[in-house]
């Protein structure tokens, strides 16, 4: 590192290192109309996704459009409460602000049917026997505890049935082409 | 679709990030835990305050950092009379560039008068410390004019 000089009033003080900089953002969130339909209905237990009117891929949660092409999906399905996991991490390390017990494990859920997938919790399965592939279901909050908000499923739990294929599971069954129906 | 009343929902986002310094920047936050203003000296003699690693212009590294005044001129300045939640600031203030003495380029911070009337760009101020400090920009609680000061 380059020696800087500093006047000698500075000489044998200990220096500053390191300093706080927080930085907190105040936002008032305005959901748009397919994250609003998407909420209402979350708050029913429901969990719906839109269906691409380019090539029919169901998108979950709803953006409102086909990133892929730009194209307004407004046609809502309700998808099931069931999918498969698509990738996961074990996280080990405390992350300052998430008061969760450790290990726990993060993963791509891709609910049946769908094409793409969404980050979630998975609990009740030991971090050793996570697996690409395995296939899982929602663990809801206590119904008079539900609302419009991602915190309604706590986490999801394996249910026990066979893998799907770890070729067919994540996104690769985006890209083997629908016919097949890789993805369950 | 159905008709619906609008949502919304409060959002915040909060880091509490913690970030190193570098040589120049924490010896200028030292310096002002023990409530003096360093600079750092370009080539040509001038010298910035706040400090950087690099001379603007010419990009070379910059190492030999001096102690400027704690008094100063206001350059520019804009008032502030409600200050936001986040604001280190509780009271109605200005916000100015000031220009140490010694220095050759000015430093954003509060003037601390309770009207706008009090300030004009020229304005002697000097800097008033926090009485604990800690290694921070806000070690400086502001600057006061110095009407009534022997300058």
């Amino acid at each position: 590192m380059t020696e800087i000089s500093v006047p000698s009033s500075l000489d044998g003080v200990e220096p500053v290192q390191s300093v706080r900089t927080p930085i907190r953002m105040e936002y008032t969130f305005t959901p748009g109309v397919a994250a609003q339909t998407y909420l209402r209905e979350f708050a029913n237990k429901k969990i719906l996704g839109v269906v691409s009117p380019v090539d029919g891929a169901v998108l979950v949660p709803p953006r409102g459009a086909d990133s892929r092409h730009g194209a307004l999906c407004d046609e809502f399905i309700e998808m099931p409460h069931t999918g498969h996991i698509g990738s996961f991490c074990v996280t080990n390390v405390p992350i300052p602000g998430r008061e969760l017990d450790l290990p726990y494990i993060s993963a791509w859920i891709f609910l049946d049917g769908a094409d793409i997938g969404f980050l979630n919790l998975v609990a009740e399965c030991p971090p050793e026997e996570c697996r690409i592939g395995m296939r899982v279901e929602a663990v809801w909050k206590p119904d008079e505890e539900i609302g419009m908000t991602a915190e309604n499923i706590l986490y999801w739990k394996p249910t026990g049935e066979p893998d799907i294929p770890f070729e067919a599971a994540g996104v690769r069954g985006w890209h083997v082409g629908k016919e097949d129906q890789t993805n369950a | 679709m159905e008709s619906h009343e609008r949502l919304s929902a409060p959002l915040v986002l909060e880091y509490p990030f913690t970030r190193t310094t570098g040589p120049v920047i924490g010896a200028f936050l030292t310096g002002l835990r023990e409530k003096i203003v360093l600079g750092i000296k370009r080539k040509d003699g001038s010298v910035l305050v706040p400090p950087t690693e690099y001379d603007p212009e010419t990009s070379e590294g910059l190492t030999d950092m001096v102690e400027v005044d704690q008094t100063g001129e206001v350059i520019t300045w804009t008032w502030v009379q409600e200050p936001r939640d986040q604001s280190p600031w509780d009271s109605p203030h200005a916000l100015a560039m000031i220009k140490l003495d010694g220095a050759d380029t000015p430093l954003l911070h509060a003037v601390l008068v309770d009207n706008p009337e009090s300030l004009k760009t020229g304005t002697r101020v000097r800097i008033k410390w926090r009485e604990k400090t800690e290694g921070h920009i806000k070690d400086i609680e502001g600057f006061l004019p110095m009407e009534g000061d022997d300058d």
